[in-house]
């Protein structure tokens, strides 16, 4: 049998002489897995995979056969992530006698990922057939990831997998990656190869802060001025509603959930231009001065039009979640407003601002809970007001002492984010990853209920300096080190030396599927990247 | 036409923004008659009048994206508001008839090519078939050589003449210069001068420029050893540093790391040194093509074989070359900087760098010499002895200057000019007079190593503060800005001694996946510091500026990374 002979030849050389060198290229068979699995047991039998011979199929009692539109494409897509260089007729070095295939078995098919899905899965790869079992799609398709990640090509470029077993599942049910297209515009192109490049590090969450100050690329349906006049530019610099059809439908093929964020009363510069009279006009010396702050929050017409935008985007996107900002509110315009000081006299609130900003973000969590939605606000909404709806979830991105505040966050029984430790916009020099490696979610003052209430984290990456010509390297691979922590068992994986040749190797698989990781150090890839 | 002359205090050089805002009547009696007459010392000044018209946003949005923006900026310049349209159809850039250069230049002829597409790329489809010229159109660009010697054949060198005048007026702009090289940079500074209009057209004002670099040198050092830079990369930064005016690719050829430059003397080096003897490696036409194309748009390739440290990828393929380690009485199976007291050592380098000196067609090689750790050395107890016959001592820099010294006898006699990095100069190693010493350390300060060097006669280049390889959070292209070389404390003629600078972007970090949006436009701070006059320091009017610069790189192609929060028209396509 040329495979098992193949197979000894290597064995023998993983112990020779220049077993140094030969011994790290034995490690990457062995080690090619991003984010680390929960249960990971390898053997040095390996099997040939012959692209002509090779298959998925559904299991024979799986719930889900041919017709699943998510896996359908899955099997597509690792195909060719698999034998990238595969054309049909061309198999030169093949192995003979194995029947490879890959045989699923799962359930569950239509509709979206969402926050209770079950993504465990077990893969076992045995002679001539491995077995992929989960519960839902979502758990294959990290299993399909696993997998892909299992198969190597040899220096003949035969293909190769070892004997293998996996018992899957993720850490954290939330594993988000913001994108910030609203300080810069980010092609459509550019969003769907960052969904791409989540799905291999099993990110299962895109936040998509959407608009912002600078811009407003969302069209509404309902208030189609709001791009028109305040996108960059109201034809080429906005998503379209079949842009974000796309932009959903691609994530969800990857298991991924489509959290947009219309972050307000802050944060909205851009949301005046379209929508007159949404904006408090700020005023000098007793006269307007003709510019804006945040959402006025004293007027009808405001609540108005906030209930009409979030039930289009209820409409639009089919998540249970909706972000809904409220971070770095400033008081400054309210403060010079006659009409919202008059309001602030009669509701009471005295001087203190952060009441009136409460007073707004609660109409509008009760607003989105009305439409059966589950909201996400910034941190600062819980810091100002601690009289929340129980089941928002609360996102911590401020730097400093964020242990801390998940102490009181989880104390008052709210779920919890983590976002601060993970701003990978912010960049400096050398091996930056190892910070985002070394950040433990849960380590903070607090009960085994506590803990539990920290439901995940992201990664973001604000665009104040980060457009399509340098997002995907400033991502990858830094992004991958809160995807295995997220993923994976800290206990196992907290040692970043020995996760760096992983990770590199990782990289370099990134490159092979045309994902443009940056280095992490000194050396190269196989197969570089050849873009520019 | 009257000519305003602008001759105010430096302290007003913090004006434009107010200026900006003048009532529009104002503005329109400077537009229609009015030249800004620029004298080199008052230049930014008169930035500060024009800018009403000519980098200001007084139309909105979208005009603001269009308007012209020279990087780096020139050193004389007049423009006015009276604009002419370029049509694709039937603009022309020409040899003028009384050109020195004719239809065989092919630099000049490539060049025309190039510009024509930058200009007219996305638009000549749609326009072909319009054919009438109309009155106020400007018909073509005439490029007029004045020397006898165009040197249309060949290449760049440290003395060449980059100067030029450009003149825009109807019905033809002028381009006169020297040479080819002077032209290149006139073309550039042109094809910076074309805006679109709010209907697609093209147009340019009418402008007077005559234009010279401060620097001779200036420079991009990238380093293909650490990581390798596949040759489209190399290319595309080549392509880049012509638009920012950059005369020299230092290229970092090969390091500790890896040795990807294949030679042909000895095929070993890149044999076993490179990271794979034929997907990491840069064959002898990969070379050449690197050095035409670099030719092509007036760039100098000065490559560099750092020695004697930074040579562990060298001995994969040479045995014996690097000096054996010991730990206690017995080697260790490592090795450290060349082996300086062995001939065959020598032998080597006489071999290796006359094939280099052939290679490589500019007057200068850099030499290295950086960073040499002694430890290995102190470790051999062959070197030992040596250094005691030698008289020595334990002074080990006394070593490397031996070495040094020889190898800079070696180098000369393939009558080429060195260039080397601080610490040859810092060992007091006997240089040539001619010797480029290229300033990199952060201590002592690079003010003072500037002075020190300038003072014993030496030319300087400065790299100090301009390691791009060093990011961090922000608008760090500010900092970058502000360094000058010839800031410190020094005589004319010392300052005189100041040949100009490099960017460095050395490859810990850095590959072809994020190499050019991590150079662009950061590099291009550096390339107005070494080209613009050195009054030219306004930190607001150069954002304004380098933003749109770099929009006009992305529509090009280059993917240079924005500077802040905003958008190009044309945003980048590729991925």
């Amino acid at each position: 049998n040329l495979c098992l002979l193949f197979f000894q030849s290597v064995t023998i050389v993983c112990y020779s002489e220049s077993f140094a060198f030969i011994y790290k290229y034995c490690t990457i068979y062995f080690y090619l897995l991003w984010p680390l699995p929960q249960q990971l047991h390898q053997s040095a039998d390996r099997g040939c995979l012959s692209p002509q011979r090779f298959s998925f199929t559904y299991g024979r009692d799986s719930a889900a056969q041919t017709g699943c539109s998510v896996l359908d494409a899955a099997f597509k897509r690792y195909f060719s992530i698999i034998f990238p260089d595969f054309t049909k007729g061309s198999g030169l070095l093949m192995c003979e006698n194995q029947s490879n295939r890959l045989s699923v078995k799962t359930g569950g098919c239509d509709g979206y990922p969402d926050e209770d899905s079950d993504e465990s899965y077990n893969l076992s790869v045995s002679e001539g057939q491995a077995v992929l079992r989960s519960v839902t799609v979502w758990g294959a398709l990290r299993g399909l990831e696993s997998f892909s990640q299992l198969v190597y090509q040899d220096d003949y470029g035969s293909y190769f997998i070892n004997k293998t077993e996996i018992v899957d599942f993720p850490r954290f049910a939330f594993r988000g990656l913001l994108l910030d297209t609203s300080r810069h515009y980010l092609p459509l192109h550019a969003i769907l190869k960052t969904l791409d490049a989540m799905a291999y590090s099993k990110f299962n969450v895109f936040h998509w802060h959407i608009v912002d100050d600078p811009s407003f690329p969302y069209q509404s349906r309902t208030f189609p001025d709001l791009s028109n006049k305040g996108a960059f530019h109201p034809f080429t610099h906005i998503y379209t509603q079949s842009d974000v059809m796309r932009v959903i439908e691609h994530a969800r093929m990857r298991g991924i959930r489509v959290v947009p964020e219309f972050d307000s009363p802050g944060h909205t510069q851009s949301w005046g231009k379209g929508q007159p009279g949404l904006l408090t006009p700020c005023y000098k010396g007793g006269v307007p001065s003709g510019s804006f702050g945040p959402v006025d929050p004293t007027i009808d017409t405001t609540y108005k039009f906030m209930e009409s935008l979030l039930k289009e985007v209820k409409f639009v996107f089919p998540d249970s979640y909706v972000h809904l900002g409220g971070d770095e509110v400033s008081f400054a315009c309210w403060q010079s407003n006659p009409n919202v000081r008059k309001f602030m006299e009669k509701m009471g609130f005295g001087k203190d601002f952060t009441k009136l900003e409460s007073f707004y973000m609660e109409s509008i969590m009760n607003m989105t809970a009305a439409l059966n939605r589950t909201s996400i606000v910034w941190q600062d909404v819980f810091d100002y007001h601690e009289r929340i709806p129980q089941d928002t979830v609360l996102e911590i991105w401020k730097g400093e002492k964020y242990q801390a505040e998940l102490s009181r966050m989880t104390q008052a029984g709210h779920r919890v984010l983590l976002s601060a430790p993970w701003y990978i916009n912010h960049i400096s020099y050398g091996q930056d990853w190892r910070n985002s490696y070394a950040v433990q979610p849960q380590n903070f003052s607090g009960t085994e209920e506590q803990k539990k209430l920290v439901i995940g984290g992201e990664v973001a990456m604000w665009g104040e300096y980060v457009d399509a010509t340098n997002l995907t390297p400033r991502l990858w691979p830094r992004a991958c080190a809160a995807a295995e922590r997220l993923w994976s068992n800290e206990e196992k994986t907290l040692n970043a030396d020995l996760a760096f040749p992983r990770l590199e190797e990782f990289r370099c698989e990134l490159l092979r599927r045309g994902i443009q990781a940056e280095p992490l150090f000194v050396g190269h890839c196989k197969h570089e990247y050849d873009g520019l | 036409m009257t000519w305003v002359e602008v001759n105010a205090a430096p302290e007003l050089i913090h004006t434009p923004p107010l200026r900006l805002k003048q009532k529009s009547a104002d503005r329109t009696a400077l537009n229609t008659d009015m030249y800004c007459l620029l004298k080199c010392s008052p230049l930014i000044l008169a930035v500060a009048v024009c800018h009403g018209w000519l980098f200001g946003d007084f139309v909105g949005k979208q005009k603001e994206l269009d308007e012209i923006s020279l990087w780096p900026l020139p050193q004389k310049f007049q423009s006015s508001a009276v604009a002419f349209k370029l049509s694709p159809g039937s603009f022309q850039i020409v040899h003028a008839k009384q050109s020195s250069a004719g239809p065989s230049c092919s630099i000049l002829v490539n060049a025309f090519r190039r510009y024509f597409e930058y200009m007219f790329g996305d638009l000549k489809k749609h326009e072909k078939s319009r054919k009438k010229v109309y009155d106020s159109d400007l018909a073509e660009l005439q490029v007029w050589i004045t020397s006898a010697d165009p040197e249309c054949d060949g290449y760049p060198s440290l003395q060449a003449d980059e100067s030029y005048e450009l003149s825009v007026d109807e019905p033809s702009a002028v381009l006169k210069a020297a040479n080819v090289w002077g032209a290149l940079r006139g073309l550039e500074t042109f094809s910076q001068l074309v805006y679109r209009d709010d209907y697609g057209a093209n147009n340019i004002n009418k402008t007077d420029i005559s234009d010279f670099p401060r620097f001779a040198h200036r420079g991009i050092l990238l380093d293909s050893s650490r990581h390798f830079l596949p040759l489209k990369v190399i290319l595309a930064n080549l392509e880049a540093m012509a638009m920012n005016k950059f005369n020299v690719f230092h290229w970092h050829i090969v390091d500790d790391p890896s040795f990807p430059y294949m030679s042909r003397t000895f095929p070993d080096l890149s044999q076993k040194g490179a990271y794979h003897p034929f997907t990491h490696v840069y064959t002898p036409s990969d070379v050449k093509m690197v050095i035409e194309f670099a030719r092509m748009r007036g760039i100098r390739v000065i490559p560099e074989f750092d020695t004697p440290g930074h040579t562990q990828s060298w001995g994969n393929g040479i045995k014996n070359l690097l000096t054996p380690c010991y730990s206690g009485s017995s080697p260790s199976g490592t090795f450290g900087p060349v082996n300086p007291i062995l001939n065959s050592s020598y032998d080597f380098m006489t071999q290796f760098f006359k094939e280099i000196s052939t290679v490589f067609p500019d007057a200068y090689i850099h030499l290295g010499g950086d960073e040499v750790d002694f430890s290995c050395w102190k470790s051999n107890p062959d070197i030992k002895k040596f250094m005691v016959q030698q008289g020595f001592g334990t002074d080990y820099s006394k070593l490397e200057s031996f070495y040094i010294q020889r190898l800079l006898d070696i180098v000369a006699a393939t009558k080429k000019g060195y260039m080397v990095w601080q610490e040859v100069f810092d060992n007091g190693v006997k240089l040539k007079a001619d010797t480029q010493i290229h300033v990199w350390k952060e201590r002592p300060q690079y003010q003072d190593e500037m002075a020190k060097v300038t003072a014993a006669g030496f030319n300087a280049l400065l790299s100090t503060p301009w390691y791009l390889n060093r990011i961090s959070y922000g608008q760090d292209w500010v900092n970058i800005y502000k360094a000058d070389p010839q800031n410190f404390t020094g005589t004319d003629a010392q300052k005189k001694l100041v040949i100009g600078g490099e960017a460095c972007l050395w490859g810990e970090y850095v590959d072809a996946t994020n190499l050019t949006p991590r150079l662009w436009p950061r590099a291009s701070a550096v390339a107005e510091r070494l080209w613009s006059d050195k009054s030219v320091t306004d930190v607001g009017n150069a954002y304004k500026r380098l933003v749109q610069h770099r929009c006009r790189m992305v529509k090009r192609g280059i993917p240079a990374e924005p500077l802040f929060v905003g958008h190009c028209r044309q945003e980048y396509m590729g991925l």
